[in-house]
């Protein structure tokens, strides 16, 4: 250690035309200290402090140090910490976005009483240390005591007693008096300290004014993108998956001589498995015209139309009612609801469809009319066939004349 | 460490007229003496030369994904947490030592607890690093965090990862501010003894203006006292919600009742193991043999032993349990652990961690600062291997026999474990360097000569 750096900064000489500040006994050991303690505090002085190594057991009361304010500090941070946590969860899970987890509650407490006991730690545990340093002035970067030599040995091996000039009880005789029956290993006065500015230097103020200000302008970007309406897609720091290396279907590409990406298949060209080489059973027509008969490879039996039936209720009831009327639950609904833009399904049992060609039935259902939808892809050509084959069923049933019955019927409806 | 041609200046008798002087001369000479001795050279090299292991291995990781790593189903848990976990379980015995034996009024962690505390920060850093590892896609961690972002979405706070992501960050900022706290005093020794305008400056900040004022110890004690109380039972929460983790998966081997204490058991354990690991050289190195005695190791090494039969009684629970239990899945798994394809880390986790510790029955044992170093070294790697069998036993073989398979980590699951250490011990070896690496302010409250003498209470 260079004593010669020391004798510059703690120098025993006044350090400039400051007045005295106060008057600084130094003792060896805690025992002499806190003996010089109590008489001090005897004698009634407020504006004093001793400087030790390490804590004293005991000298608070020497002192007359009471209790300090600090556990209270952090006990609202506790609660502070305590009322964030059940906010935060409250609010993030149960009520902005609100989503069910292992079919817990949306508001589960026991579920979010970990966090809750972090937060409160976390809080506290900054209380009890933003609270010790507010409450002791720190930093406190430059005190008259700095000055004096032997003091630099305080956090060391040695212990000092200080009071200030502006003690009400000061008397420089009679304090100096008091100091020195006590025995000190030094007793010195302490002048001000007129060699650190008062102020913190201009310099370090708009440092931290700058820092400060362009701290801030990242959160004001974000702040200005989460309300804009741009429609452009967000920022991508990492690609992720957005953009990968490959022709998407709108996209040109040079490599084809239209420019295009999506290939168009060959004409002609007939996936596997669609198509079969008879217009009548796949589409309902012949040369243009909707055939009025059942295609040949249909067979018409019982269980046709028993399949027909079980689609029909699947596909067809829902509008158009278990009894083909046009009143499903789907119409119903629709027509309590009175939108403007439902098209009432049709009633199946209308005499104009009755007479219809069974392929124009074929076809209303492979492709859809008005705005029910196409069912091609929902049921299958034979499928397609059975229900038209159960609508004619439905619809003889509405419009058959008694002779069309057996006598065993005729005797049933009496 | 004395060489044959010089004799290392940090084993010579520290300068001082009394006891307190002789403290301060024999921990501020660690970051005073001109150049540090030679074993520190030789294990910052070490660490540097890992660390950038460490580094390239992250490096790569993120230029190639995470398919570089050997999990694979059904073990899609693999190194990165066993990792995670290994480290946040050293990451104890610091505020262990400095919360709760302050708490039980144990003055001999004057001598340890800044180091544990420094070991424990540090430990807890190279912890948080794997959970951003093993995501998969490192830009996106802040996931993790209650921000508003622009998808309006918000972190699903029922969830046990959730709830670590709050118990581990705020450990390590209690932790660090514990830390800090209890160096500004120190801070404020290193100040007034600095001969350099560098130094000067930087511990004058540190100390914040610190000059031992009794009204501030007063507040500053009454801050270390509520710090302590509130890192206790934060430090038993950690591992315990670390614990959850696995506890409330369903997952046979996973899913007990018993892992919370089990896993704080092990912590401390495991806590504990490295601290003596570290201490046995530094005090060697450094010269500290006046502050960290023989007897202070002894003390470590007896909770060493204890917590050790706890983690053994734990090992043995979980085995009555799966068969009390009567479920036919608890009761394979734990058969699978001792006897299936990974029997070899179950014996070698049962044989460091169980076995190992029992030497320090003997005194003799416990009072040879080299038994304790490799007993404390044989402790880490078998807690390395505790979490091992955790994470890869359990998911290896759990319902579906025909998804069962065999885990086998790849060098990048070893080098970033090796680079972890790196990292742990380039920070460790920086501040035996620079920072106060003992209490100073706390060992002489602790000096008998320390006693105010007719004090009136």
């Amino acid at each position: 250690m260079s004593d010669e750096h020391k004798e510059e900064r703690r120098s025993d000489a006044p350090v400039s035309a400051g007045g005295l500040h106060g008057i600084l006994a130094e003792y060896e050991t805690p025992s002499a200290l806190v003996a010089a303690c109590k008489k001090v505090r005897d004698a009634g002085y407020q504006k004093w402090d001793t400087y030790t190594p390490f804590p004293i057991h005991g000298i608070e009361r020497a002192m007359g140090i009471r209790m300090t304010s600090l556990p209270w500090i952090v006990l609202v941070a506790a609660l502070t910490g305590l009322a964030t946590a059940i906010a935060l969860q409250w609010w993030t899970n149960a009520l902005d976005y609100k989503f069910i987890s292992s079919g817990k509650p949306m508001w589960s407490i026991p579920a979010n009483v970990p966090v809750y006991f972090e937060l409160t730690v976390l809080f506290s545990a900054f209380a009890a240390l933003g609270g010790m340093l507010l409450l002791n002035n720190l930093p406190h970067p430059s005190h008259p005591l700095d000055h004096k030599q032997q003091f630099a040995k305080v956090t060391d091996d040695r212990f000092f007693l200080y009071i200030e000039r502006a003690d009400e009880r000061w008397d420089a005789a009679e304090t100096h008096e008091m100091l020195a029956a006590t025995h000190p290993v030094t007793l010195e006065d302490v002048y001000e300290d007129e060699s650190t500015p008062a102020q913190v230097p201009g310099k370090i103020v708009l440092t931290l004014a700058v820092v400060a200000v362009v701290a801030l302008v990242p959160f004001g970007v974000f702040a200005k993108m989460r309300t804009s309406r741009n429609t452009e897609p967000r920022i991508h720091a990492m690609g992720d998956m957005d953009w990968q290396n490959k022709f998407q279907a709108q996209q040109p590409n040079k490599l084809f001589p239209d420019n295009m990406a999506m290939r168009a298949p060959e004409p002609g060209t007939v996936a596997a498995d669609e198509h079969v080489d008879d217009d009548h059973l796949t589409t309902g027509k012949v040369d243009g015209q909707f055939v009025r008969t059942f295609p040949s490879s249909f067979k018409i039996d019982e269980a046709a139309m028993a399949r027909g039936k079980q689609r029909f209720e699947v596909f067809c009831a829902p509008c158009h009612g278990m009894s083909g009327n046009g009143d499903g639950m789907v119409a119903q609904r629709a027509s309590a609801l009175a939108e403007g833009t439902w098209v009432p399904p049709t009633n199946l049992g209308l005499e104009y469809l009755g007479k219809m060609p069974v392929g124009q039935l074929y076809d209303a259902i492979a492709n859809g009319v008005r705005n029910m939808p196409p069912y091609a892809s929902q049921m299958s050509v034979e499928d397609r066939w059975a229900v038209v084959l159960y609508l004619r069923a439905l619809q003889k049933s509405k419009a058959a004349p008694a002779s069309e019955l057996t006598d065993a019927e005729r005797a049933a409806l009496k | 460490m004395a060489q044959a041609t010089d004799v290392n200046p940090f084993d010579a008798a520290p300068k001082g007229p009394n006891a307190f002087a002789q403290i301060t001369d024999n921990v501020a000479r660690v970051a005073e003496l001109p150049k540090p001795p030679r074993g520190w050279y030789i294990a910052f090299g070490i660490a540097l030369t890992l660390l950038s292991v460490f580094g390239v291995s992250i490096g790569w990781l993120f230029w190639t994904g995470i398919g570089i790593f050997g999990n694979m189903n059904p073990v899609f848990w693999a190194m990165p947490i066993v990792n995670f976990v290994f480290w946040v379980g050293i990451g104890h015995a610091g505020t262990l030592i400095s919360a709760i034996l302050y708490l039980l009024r144990q003055n001999w962690r004057t001598a340890i607890n800044r180091f544990a505390e420094a070991m424990t920060i540090f430990a807890v850093i190279c912890a948080g690093v794997f959970p951003g590892l093993h995501v998969g896609r490192p830009w996106l961690p802040y996931w993790m965090f209650p921000l508003p972002n622009q998808m309006s979405m918000w972190p699903q706070f029922r969830s046990p990862l959730e709830w670590d992501v709050f118990a581990v960050g705020t450990y390590f900022t209690v932790s660090t501010l514990f830390w800090y706290m209890g160096m500004i005093p120190d801070f404020a020794t290193f100040r007034d003894r600095s001969t350099t305008k560098v130094r000067r400056l930087a511990y004058g900040i540190a100390a914040m203006g610190w000059r031992g004022s009794s009204r501030q110890w007063h507040r500053y004690e009454r801050a270390y006292l509520i710090l302590a109380a509130l890192a206790t039972p934060l430090v038993l929460s950690v591992h315990s919600v670390v614990s959850f983790d696995f506890a409330t998966a369903q997952l046979p081997g996973w899913h007990a009742t018993i892992f919370p204490p089990y896993f704080v058991a092990g912590a401390i354990f495991g806590g504990f193991a490295m601290v003596v690991t570290l201490a046995v050289p530094a005090r060697q190195f450094f010269g500290l043999k006046r502050i960290i005695s023989v007897g202070h190791l002894e003390l470590m090494a007896k909770i060493i032993l204890a917590t050790g039969m706890m983690v053994g009684y734990a090992y043995s629970m979980e085995f009555f349990v799966a068969w009390y239990s009567g479920s036919d899945y608890e009761m394979f798994t734990f058969v699978n652990r001792a006897m299936g394809p990974f029997a070899w880390s179950y014996w070698c986790m049962i044989f460091c961690n169980v076995v190992s510790p029992q030497v320090f029955w003997w005194k003799k044992m416990r009072t040879n600062p080299w038994v304790i170093l490799v007993v404390g070294v044989v402790v880490n790697i078998g807690m390395w291997f505790e979490r091992f069998v955790i994470v890869i036993t359990s998911l290896s073989r759990d319902f579906l026999p025909s998804s069962w398979g065999y885990y086998t980590p790849t060098f990048w699951d070893f080098s970033l474990l090796a680079g972890s250490f790196g990292l742990f011990f380039t920070l460790f070896l920086l501040f035996c360097r620079y920072l106060p690496m003992v209490a100073m302010a706390e060992v002489k409250a602790f000096h008998p000569s320390a006693h105010a003498h007719g004090d009136d209470h």
